[in-house]
C-alpha cells in the first residue's frame, strides 16, 4: 500500500484525501476499483516527524501565507527542504505551488518563507480577487499522452497564482491565454509580456509544470473529478518507488492499518 | 451525471444560476474550500487587518465596529464605509470578507464592485428585508450565510450560499450559542442519515428546506458547503471545540481584538484550529495568553440575540 502524505495546515487537504482517486467517499463505483487498483491512502501530515512515514507528499491548496505561518509555528520548513531535496515526489496545487517555487512575488509585507526547489517565479494571486477566479478548459496535451483521456482538463482557478517565467529543467504541462481585457494589474501583465516577449504577441502564463520529481498546478484537481493529474502523480510516485526497497511499502503497510480504523470523513460534493 | 457520481446543486431543473459569466458555483464554493481549516477574523483597521495575517489568519471580515461594540453602543448597524474595507483590503494579500445587512442587495452590489472576496449576510448587522434574504444567485461574488439549525442552513444554500456559518450569538464572548447551533446542525444531520427516504419528504417540509438539497445532505451526510462556526468564540479551545465537533473551520469576531494580547490570541487560536485534536499543542498555545474578552451571560434576558433576526 502506497501512503501518500497530504500536507494538512489548512486549506484544501481534505479534498485531496477524501475526494479524489485516494479515497473512496462521494466517487463513481469505477474510481473506487482505481482506487483498490492502486492502492493509495492519503495521510494527513502537520508535524515534521510524520513526514518519516511516507515517502511522497502533496502541498495543497489554502492561504500560502496561513499554511507558511503555521509550517513555521512547528518548525516544518527544514523537514519540508529536506522531503524536497531527497528528491521524494511533491505535488503542490495552488498555494502548494508556490511553497514549492523558488520566488514568489505579490507577496504580504515582509515576505512567507517558501521551501522551494522548483526552478521558477510564481506570482502569487495574479489574477485578482475572488470576482476574477474563474473556471476553464485547459490544453493539457502532456497528460493526455500519458494518461489517455481528452485533451482539455477543467480547471478550476481560486485566487490563482502563475508562474511567470521557469529554468531550463522545468517541463512546462500546461499554460494559460491571457486575454486581453482581463483586469489584471499592470505589473502583471508586464512581467508575463517580459516572459513571452520573444515568442510573438500571444500572452499567456504557465499553469502546470514539472521538475523531476515536483510537480506543481495553479489550479486545484482536487475540486473536479477528473483525476488524471492524482494518477499522474501516482505514476511519478511509483517510477521513484521501483528503485527503492520493498521496507518502505512494509512500513507503510503498517500505518496503513493503523488509518484504516479511523473513520473516513465525509466530504463535499463536487460541483459541476 | 447521476452515473459519475457528481453532484450538482443546481441541475437543470427550475432554478438556473443567472449568472454563468465565469463565476460557476464551483468556483464560489472553491473559495470557501480553501479557507478550511482556517480562522477568519474580525478586523476595523488595517493595523488589525496586518495582525490577523501575521498571526496566519486565512482571511479577515473588515468591519467599522466588532459586535461586541454593535452590542455595546446599539443603533442601526450597516455596511462598512467602503473607504475603509478598501484600505484594509490593501493592507493584506488574505482575502477580505465584509458584511452586508440581510436582504441589503445594493450593500452587496457595493461590495462587489469594491472587489472584495466573499460577503457575509449576516445577522449582527441590523435587518434591512425582515422577510427576504438577499438573492445571491445574481451576484458573481460568493456569499456566506448564518444559520441556526439545518432547514435554516439549506434555505440560505437554496438562495445561494457558497458557504455557511452557525450563527452562535456575536459579541457575547460565550461560546454557548454557537455549541447549541453547530449541535443542532450536526444532530439534524446525522438523524437525517438514518431516516428511509420515504420520510425525507416529510421531513423537508418540517424544516422548511428544499427536498432535493435534504436529500443530498442525507446522501453526503454533511452540509453540502462548507461550514464554518462563529458567535462567541473567545479562547483556543473553543476554536477547538467547534472543529472537534465538526466544523470546517472557525470565524473570531471580537475575540481577538478585545483581549489583553490580540496578536498572541490570533495565533494561538489559528495554532488550535490546524491541530484541534491534538491536547498537548492546545495546552502549549493556550498558556499565558493574557486576558480574554469579558463575556457576557446569556441567561440574561436583557441580552438582545441576534441570532434570531432571520429565519
Amino acid at each position: 500500500m502506497v501512503l501518500v502524505g497530504v500536507l494538512a495546515l489548512q486549506g484544501s487537504f481534505n479534498e485531496h484525501i477524501a475526494g479524489t482517486p485516494f479515497f473512496h467517499i462521494s466517487m463513481a463505483y469505477l474510481s473506487r476499483i482505481a482506487l483498490r487498483r492502486l492502492g493509495v491512502k492519503g495521510v494527513e501530515i502537520r508535524k515534521p516527524e510524520q513526514l518519516e512515514n511516507v515517502t511522497s507528499l502533496i502541498i495543497p491548496g489554502g492561504e500560502s501565507t496561513t499554511m507558511a505561518k503555521l509550517a513555521e509555528y512547528h518548525n516544518l520548513f527544514p523537514a519540508l527542504r529536506e522531503f524536497v531535496k531527497m528528491g521524494k515526489p511533491v505535488w503542490g496545487t495552488c498555494a502548494g505551488l508556490i511553497f514549492l517555487a523558488n520566488k514568489a512575488t505579490g507577496q504580504k509585507i515582509g515576505g512567507q518563507e517558501l521551501v522551494g526547489g522548483l526552478d521558477c517565479t510564481v506570482h502569487r494571486n495574479f489574477f485578482g480577487s475572488q470576482i476574477q477566479s474563474f473556471e476553464t478548459e485547459l490544453s493539457v496535451p502532456e497528460l493526455a499522452s500519458k494518461e489517455g483521456g481528452p485533451e482539455l482538463y477543467r480547471g478550476v482557478f481560486i485566487r490563482a497564482p502563475a508562474i511567470l517565467d521557469v529554468g531550463p529543467d522545468v517541463q512546462v504541462l500546461a499554460d494559460y491565454p491571457l486575454s486581453s481585457n482581463k483586469e489584471l494589474d499592470s505589473i502583471s501583465v508586464s512581467e508575463a509580456q517580459d516572459q513571452e516577449g520573444n515568442t510573438g504577441s500571444v500572452k499567456k502564463v504557465i499553469v502546470a509544470v514539472r521538475q523531476g520529481n515536483l510537480l506543481a498546478t495553479a489550479f486545484h484537481p482536487e475540486l473536479t473529478a477528473d483525476t488524471r493529474w492524482h494518477s499522474y502523480f501516482l505514476k511519478m510516485i511509483n517510477d521513484v518507488g521501483e528503485g527503492t526497497s520493498s521496507s518502505i511499502v512494509a512500513v507503510g503497510a503498517e500505518l496503513a492499518e493503523l488509518h484504516l480504523n479511523q473513520q473516513a470523513k465525509n466530504d463535499l460534493p463536487i460541483f459541476q | 451525471m447521476a452515473g459519475s457520481g457528481v453532484v450538482a446543486v443546481y441541475g437543470n431543473g427550475a432554478i438556473a444560476e443567472t449568472t454563468k459569466n465565469n463565476s460557476p458555483f464551483s468556483v464560489k464554493v472553491g473559495l470557501a474550500q480553501m479557507l478550511r481549516g482556517g480562522v477568519i477574523m474580525d478586523v476595523v483597521n488595517a493595523e488589525q487587518a496586518r495582525i490577523a495575517e501575521e498571526s496566519g489568519a486565512c482571511a479577515v471580515m473588515a468591519l467599522e465596529r466588532v459586535p461586541a461594540d454593535i452590542r455595546a453602543q446599539g443603533g442601526v448597524a450597516r455596511m462598512s464605509d467602503p473607504q475603509l474595507i478598501k484600505e484594509i483590503k490593501q493592507a493584506v494579500t488574505i482575502p477580505v470578507m465584509a458584511k452586508a445587512r440581510i436582504g441589503h442587495f445594493v450593500e452587496a452590489q457595493i461590495l462587489e464592485a469594491i472587489g472584495i472576496d466573499y460577503v457575509d449576510e449576516s445577522e449582527v448587522l441590523t435587518v434591512a428585508d425582515e422577510d427576504n434574504h438577499i438573492n445571491k444567485h445574481n451576484f458573481r461574488i460568493p456569499f456566506v450565510c448564518g444559520c441556526r439549525n439545518l432547514g435554516e442552513a439549506l434555505r440560505r444554500v437554496r438562495e445561494g450560499a457558497a458557504m455557511i456559518r452557525t450563527k452562535g450569538e456575536a459579541g457575547t464572548g460565550n461560546v454557548v450559542e454557537a455549541v447549541r447551533h453547530v449541535r443542532s446542525v450536526m444532530g439534524d444531520i446525522r438523524a437525517l442519515r438514518n431516516m428511509d427516504d420515504d420520510e425525507v419528504f416529510t421531513y423537508a417540509k418540517k424544516i422548511a428546506a428544499p427536498f432535493d438539497l435534504v436529500m443530498q445532505t442525507k446522501q453526503l451526510g454533511r452540509l453540502p458547503v462548507v461550514q464554518f462556526a462563529a458567535g462567541g468564540v473567545a479562547t483556543p479551545a473553543d476554536a477547538a471545540l467547534m472543529m472537534q465537533l465538526g466544523c470546517d473551520g472557525v470565524f473570531v469576531g471580537s475575540g481577538v481584538f478585545k483581549s489583553g494580547d490580540p496578536a498572541k490570541r490570533a495565533r494561538a487560536i489559528v495554532q488550535a484550529v490546524t491541530h484541534y485534536s491534538d491536547p498537548q499543542i492546545l495546552t502549549e498555545v493556550s498558556c499565558g495568553l493574557g486576558e480574554a474578552m469579558v463575556g457576557l451571560n446569556l441567561k440574561d434576558e436583557k441580552v438582545e440575540r441576534f441570532a434570531n433576526r432571520s429565519e
